[in-house]
């Protein structure tokens, strides 16, 4: 019996935009409110993980064309890079600096490198969950 | 005060409504019955997640209602496409 899931391919269609919003929002109130880059990353894997079940790993790895254990990679480098700041400028390791910066539409916005951090956790996080899923349903 | 009596009731009822669906999920004659009790149980989770939120007035639960929504609704689909086409995740699709 032929299936059609015209249903479930256009509510995925917008709800994997609102998830990655959403993880979006953690990602960047992990500062203030609860939130963060590990459950920022665990989001964004539940959206792709959704647009899996919707269509095929053939279709999203078209779609997207990342290499999953590459971006760990890179989530790690970027969790070093930040400890290394604080050895260039003469403190010890993964001292965070922060600054405050006139951006031209927002005004004064502090910037702090913990973000950066925060960035790495998301990307290994995101990198290793999408690695395990498509392992997994690749393998027959 | 009348507020924390009225939650009291909304947190009881959820409650009872929780231990029905269990019932449900441990009786199910099939799968299906235990997958949509399973995905009320996760609604009902976020109703007394709100009720909490207002119970202890801090607003700092809400990202937990959106997420335990969504994760529902993930798991859901997941579990509906393992009974209908016995594969979660596909290599190429046929249609």
């Amino acid at each position: 019996m032929k299936t059609n899931d015209v249903l479930l391919r256009n509510v995925t269609k917008v709800v994997a935009f609102i998830i990655f919003l959403f993880s979006l929002h953690l990602f960047l109130a992990g500062h203030y409110n609860p939130g963060g880059g590990f459950v920022a990353g665990l989001t964004s894997a539940g959206a792709i993980t959704l647009m899996l079940l919707a269509y095929d790993t053939k279709t999203i790895k078209s779609m997207l064309n990342i290499n999953t254990i590459m971006l760990t990679g890179i989530g790690l480098l970027f969790a070093l890079g930040t400890g290394l700041i604080g050895i260039l400028t003469g403190d010890a390791f993964l001292t965070h600096k922060y600054t405050h910066v006139d951006l031209p539409i927002l005004g004064d916005v502090a910037l702090h490198t913990a973000t950066l951090f925060d960035l790495g956790v998301y990307l290994v996080v995101v990198g290793v969950t999408l690695t395990i899923i498509q392992t997994i349903g690749e393998s027959d | 005060m009348i507020l924390k009596i009225a939650l009291s009731i909304g947190l009881l009822l959820y409650s009872i409504s929780i231990f029905l669906y269990l019932y449900r999920i441990l009786k199910g004659p099939t799968t299906s019955d235990k997958v949509i009790a399973l995905d009320s149980i996760g609604m009902n989770l976020v109703a007394i997640v709100a009720l909490l939120s207002m119970f202890f007035d801090t607003n700092a639960y809400l990202d937990v209602i959106l997420l335990i929504a969504l994760l529902a609704f993930i798991g859901t689909v997941s579990f509906a496409k393992f009974i209908e086409k016995g594969k979660v995740i596909e290599r190429e699709r046929d249609n």
